[in-house]
């Protein structure tokens, strides 16, 4: 499944080596190595990434709406270990219906925020995340408003203290 | 724990939940949001035992301003305005963390000297935020003159950044392609007055705080947490270097050519509030360094990409030339639009590493722009850094995260 280019990458490689229904995709586009993962894979994906790889570190989890194709959302990782000093990008698709992933909180506990903003902005539940609540905005707020279809004037609330 | 431990434990816990109502110990405090030390709106809630925290959350999200929607909206060169409103005492950087991006997706090259008034720029910044971060830790600590001496010389940098750019804070002076503007006549005798000057004021600086009996006490051993627990919240800049992790983004992925600077990279072993003092200041000199390196070899040339598509025509050639003012018609009217694709470069800011990572579909807005800020990944770290210590450390502990709050609630 990985194209030419990443053939000789040794972290794709080895993932595609260890189980090869994984990875769905990959590029490398201006320097920067991407990785499709499968949706129910993520969480394998990254302990083995951070166990045998050493991508220490997680820089952060975010949201790319694509709306209105489908699958709607990508939600993205960027690793980066300091040792290789090397960076790693990983992807996963979801549809706009119920996104729902997996959290990785338990490979990186700084994950947490990251995945927490996502939900709060993009409305992508993440799966087994220890306290999954709004972190930007007020609790009692309706919509997601980092989506595209939320709009960026006019919004009409009513703001309740908590 | 042994069994005969655990069954201590179990007793004593016995005994104190059996003690007479209206005497138990455990105690919620709220923190903030206008607390004067969480410099910013920040809101902890803490649980104490007596003087010990038994948990800290904290609460953000007060001044969020929806930065990343907003960036959606606008064209590329205006979304640099907002960049300077999130992390507002290093602004320098993050314009030029996006305007990398940017740049990046849009395969510009950039002349050398723009580079390297670039490096100067960021460069002053980062002392003046540490300036910045040292007056006011050293206010929440009880030594109130050093705000002053602080403030004293970041009123000098506002004046470098007034005198480059006509503003003193949200200065948006690197834009993608380039510089906004040539720099002042005479800007070299302005900043190399000021750098001449400043070895001898950290010095002075550092004389009054390193062996102050005081500041000692407040900072050693105050505010540890293993450098792998920090590595796993995602703390970077000069926290993680505190704990022994030799790693700046300037040295292992340069960028804006400081491979060509020579400077060290501070590293301190303890972790602790003390060792993050240490680092700062020896950053600050550091900076000195590179800043000295700036004047003494700047190199000639112009300051913008040769881009016409992306970069304002001069007014000269835009009175002589058809093309040139097609093109500055268009970049007005619609601004430039960037090949489709994604970019992601991370700087090393005054926090540790800010990055932008730009979702470009072709036309001349940004699809999506996602702010990798390094004070939402070091403040992360609070709860964990609270965690069992006493309440008059936290204030310590605290001012020595450094962070901006308008960097984690963008």
């Amino acid at each position: 499944m990985l194209p030419d280019g990443l053939k000789e990458h040794p972290a794709a490689a080895a993932l595609e080596a260890w189980d090869s229904t994984a990875l769905t995709g990959g590029s490398v586009d201006l320097g920067e190595t991407l990785l499709w993962v499968e949706k129910d894979r993520i969480v394998d994906v990254c302990r083995k990434l951070k166990e045998e790889f050493s991508f220490v570190r997680l820089s952060g989890v975010s949201v790319i709406d694509r709306y209105p194709s489908e699958p709607r959302f990508e939600v993205l990782y960027l690793l980066h270990s300091i040792e290789r000093n090397e960076r790693l990008k990983l992807k996963v698709a979801l549809g706009g219906e119920q996104p729902e992933v997996e959290s990785v909180c338990g490979v990186w506990r700084g994950a947490d925020w990251y995945e927490r903003e996502a939900f709060d902005l993009f409305g992508v539940r993440f799966l087994n995340h220890p306290d999954l609540r709004r972190i930007m905005m007020p609790d009692d707020w309706q919509g997601h408003p980092l989506r595209r279809d939320f709009p960026t004037h006019g919004h009409k609330y009513t703001y309740q203290s908590e | 724990m042994s069994e005969i431990d655990l069954k201590t434990t179990a007793a004593t816990l016995e005994a104190e939940s059996a003690a007479p109502a209206g005497t138990t110990r455990r105690m919620t405090l709220n923190m903030g949001p206008q607390h004067p030390s969480t410099h910013g709106v920040l809101r902890i809630i803490l649980d104490l035992d007596g003087e010990t925290i038994l948990s800290a959350r904290p609460d953000i999200g007060f001044l969020h301003t929806g930065i990343e929607k907003q960036a959606e909206a606008l064209t590329y060169q205006q979304v640099v305005t907002l960049t300077d409103r999130m992390d507002y005492l290093s602004n320098l950087a993050n314009n030029l963390a996006y305007c990398l991006s940017v740049e990046k997706l849009l395969q510009l090259e950039i002349p050398e000297r723009a580079q390297w008034i670039r490096v100067m720029l960021t460069e002053i910044s980062r002392i003046n935020s540490h300036l910045v971060w040292l007056g006011t830790h050293c206010l929440d600590l009880g030594a109130m003159s050093m705000f002053f001496y602080c403030f004293r010389e970041r009123e000098d940098i506002l004046r470098i950044f007034e005198y480059f750019s006509g503003q003193r804070l949200m200065t948006s002076y690197i834009r993608v392609g380039g510089l906004s503007v040539e720099p002042p006549r005479g800007w070299e005798k302005v900043v190399g007055n000021f750098i001449s000057q400043l070895p001898s004021k950290i010095d002075e600086y550092e004389g009054l705080l390193t062996e102050n009996p005081i500041f000692l006490k407040r900072a050693k051993q105050v505010g540890y947490l293993p450098v792998e627990r920090l590595l796993e919240l995602g703390v970077t800049g000069p926290m993680i270097r505190a704990a022994g992790v030799k790693w700046d983004i300037r040295k292992t992925e340069p960028y804006s050519s400081y491979e060509k600077f020579d400077f060290n990279v501070p590293v301190q072993q303890d972790g602790d509030v003390f060792a993050r003092f240490r680092v700062r200041m020896d950053e600050m000199r550091e900076s000195i360094k590179i800043v000295n390196q700036c004047l003494a070899g700047m190199p000639g040339g112009p300051i913008r990409a040769e881009a016409p598509k992306v970069v304002l025509p001069d007014r000269e050639k835009m009175k002589t030339q058809m093309e040139a003012l097609i093109y500055h018609f268009k970049i007005v009217t619609e601004g430039f639009r960037v090949p489709a694709g994604e970019a992601y470069v991370p700087v090393e800011s005054p926090r540790g590493e800010i990055g932008f990572y730009v979702v470009s579909d072709g036309t001349s807005k940004p699809a999506r722009v996602f702010m990798r800020t390094p004070s939402y990944g070091n403040l992360q770290a609070l709860s964990e850094l609270f965690h069992g210590k006493l309440i008059s450390d936290s204030i310590a502990t605290l001012g020595s995260m450094d962070f901006v709050l308008g960097d984690v609630d963008r």
